[in-house]
């Protein structure tokens, strides 16, 4: 059975000790270990192919971001390590650990990754500081109050303790956006993966929800970002990567991919954005 | 600013634009907040008079029609209905106020079974673990055929099937409770789809969140995708449950029919038999599943397409 395996990986000790001040970022990664690993995964939705052998590395406390134009895959690629998605052909290694073998528990596996989407995904039947302890409580098997304990001091932490009796049809999306990521840090994930968690936003809410990825980035949290906006992925990322028609085309540290990218198709695509005023 | 595009975004357009001397004073008159008051005087006046109109139509056709005596006095005789209403055991006459209470018990206790059990047979038709596929057959076929038989047919075949098998706890109970078995098989069935619904009708970025967080299957149903789905399918429950307050009703054939059946039995001497419901409940089920069928069908589809981009979590 290799389902032992991957919960011992995981699981142990680093995610049975909350910190009470904040959540220890950066997660449960054995020192020097990849925390993510993609080995020539291909995905295809009927004749489709979306993701046609992606390999990507992910080093503990970096942050990755994955751009490229609509429909390159960047979605799927985030929804694959989460294993939202089944993978075609290929491997995801988590910590060196297989996730895409059989016979793994997937949900042991969510646990220690945490996902943001686009359109936030707030449970809104929930009030706000319920929606983060959802996971805590019935997942993890924290106790109610030790969870809302947990959850309020994050909150705090976001600038967002005023609204946790709030259900999220009264927060503004900025707001949303800023608890579905305290939702996700909540269960102390060993990495975030972002997917264009701005997209949504009106151009003015923009910079709060930024400013929280900012902040984990700066508390060593790992993260795997898929983003539009070029500024922030330039400032943050410790490598970029361009993705087109389900490939990865080029990667680097940003300063590289954005002033001097070597494939042509990354010059023409930052060249519509530079020309589009959004770098 | 005003909407643009429809008749009604033009007029609210001219209206809230009119500006304080724009256009001469009058020239909108015609359909503006002045005869909209008298509109509103003239047409209660209508509405008066014509109610009253109607209201007389129909006194007059009871008073004048050529069977009207006659139906007056067997449909609103006040001495009847009184006895009625109160029974009279001396002339072996039930009381119709008892039976409404008899009714309403069995209508509860239906309806708290039928909840209960709706519930579980949407949820196992939702559960895509493969260890419950034939309970998952079972719920499909179970919700086809019950959907599909008239519950009168369903009635009688627990009010006279039950007691026929000679098993015993099951074929000496009263007519309550196969009434009761009766509407809950037959309803259960209704009651699963509406739940259905209301689970599908919930986002899968819904269910993609839970997943997310490492919520189990079963704890993504039971945490966020039901209580979403119960709360939409509140009102279409109601109005089942107005159905089934109604169709208690027909419970009460079971004694009648039960009779008339001894009665034959005595006359002919034959045994009476009842394959003649069992003949009704297939014709009826050649055209209710395939009707059934095609509802999914639709279903599915519309499922289908609203999942486009957004993943296949279930
Ligand atoms: N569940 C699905 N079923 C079928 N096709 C899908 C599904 N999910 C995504 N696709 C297709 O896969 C392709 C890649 O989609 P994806 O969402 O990964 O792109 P993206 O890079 O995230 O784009 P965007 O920047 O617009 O978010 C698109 O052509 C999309 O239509
Ligand atoms: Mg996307």
């Amino acid at each position: 059975m290799s389902e032992p395996d991957v919960t011992s990986g995981f699981g142990g000790p680093q995610l049975g000790g909350p910190q009470p001040g904040g959540p220890q970022l950066g997660g449960p990664a054995p020192a020097g270990q990849e925390a993510v690993r993609l080995e020539d995964v291909h995905k295809s939705f009927g004749d489709l192919e979306v993701l046609r052998g992606i390999n990507l590395s992910v080093a503990p406390h970096k942050v990755i971001c994955l751009i490229g134009a609509s429909g390159s895959g960047k979605s799927t690629l985030l929804r694959c390590v989460n294993l939202l998605e089944p993978v075609n052909r290929g491997r995801i290694l988590l910590w060196g650990q297989d996730v895409t073998a059989p016979g793994v528990d997937e949900n042991a596996v969510r646990r220690h990754i945490g996902i943001v989407f686009q359109a936030f995904n707030l449970f809104p039947h929930m009030t706000v500081l319920r929606n983060i302890t959802l996971g805590p409580t019935r997942v993890l098997g924290v106790a109610r109050d030790e969870a809302e304990e947990a959850g309020h001091a994050l909150l705090v932490r976001f600038g967002l303790s005023e609204k946790q009796d709030d259900y999220p049809d009264r927060l503004s999306g900025g707001q949303q956006q800023r608890v579905a990521i305290v939702r996700a840090l909540a269960m102390k994930p060993g990495i975030m993966l972002l997917d264009e968690v701005t997209s949504a936003l009106d151009p003015e809410l923009v910079s709060e929800v930024l400013g929280v990825i900012r902040e984990l980035a700066a508390a060593g949290m790992t993260m795997l970002i898929a983003t539009h906006e070029m500024g922030f992925a330039r400032d943050i990322a410790d490598r970029v990567c361009f993705l087109d028609e389900g490939v990865i085309l080029e990667e680097g540290p940003p300063r590289q991919v954005f002033t001097a990218p070597v494939n042509g198709r990354t010059q023409q695509f930052l060249r519509r954005i530079v020309d589009a005023g959004r770098l | 600013m005003p909407v643009r595009g429809s008749r009604e975004g033009a007029d609210l357009d001219e209206q809230t634009l009119l500006a304080p001397g724009a256009p001469p004073p009058g020239s909108f008159a015609g359909n503006g907040r002045g005869s909209h008051l008298l509109g509103g005087q003239r047409a209660a006046a209508v509405s008066t008079v014509s109610t009253v109109v109607f209201i007389g139509a129909v006194i007059a056709l009871f008073v004048f029609a050529p069977g009207a005596a006659a139906v007056r006095h067997t449909f609103f005789n006040p001495q009847q209905m009184k006895q009625a209403f109160l029974g009279d055991p001396s002339k072996g006459l039930y009381s119709v106020g008892k039976g409404l209470i008899l009714n309403i018990e069995m209508f509860l206790i239906a309806e708290v079974l039928i909840l209960f059990c709706a519930l579980v047979i949407a949820v196992l038709r939702q559960l895509r673990n493969p260890v419950l596929f034939p309970f998952r057959m079972l719920a499909v076929v179970y919700t086809d055929v019950f959907r599909g038989v008239p519950l009168i047919i369903v009635i009688y075949g627990i009010g006279f099937g039950a007691p026929a098998l000679y098993i015993r706890g099951i074929s000496t109970q009263s007519d309550f409770v196969y009434g009761i078995a009766a509407l809950v098989l037959s309803y259960s069935a209704y009651v699963a789809e509406v739940y259905r619904a209301g689970i599908n009708s919930v986002h899968q970025s819904q269910v993609a969140a839970a997943r997310s967080l490492g919520l189990s299957q079963w704890k993504s149903l039971r945490f966020v995708v039901l209580p979403q789905a119960v709360r939409t399918v509140i009102p279409p429950l109601l109005n089942d449950f107005i159905s089934l307050q109604k169709d208690t009703a027909l419970v009460s054939t079971l004694g009648a029919v039960i009779e008339a059946n001894r009665a034959a039995q005595i006359d002919s001497s034959t045994l009476f038999v009842y394959s003649s419901y069992t003949v009704a409940a297939l014709l009826f089920l050649c055209l209710t599943i395939p009707l059934a069928r095609f509802t999914d069908r639709l279903i599915a589809r519309d499922v289908s397409r609203r999942l486009a981009g957004s993943g296949t979590v279930r």
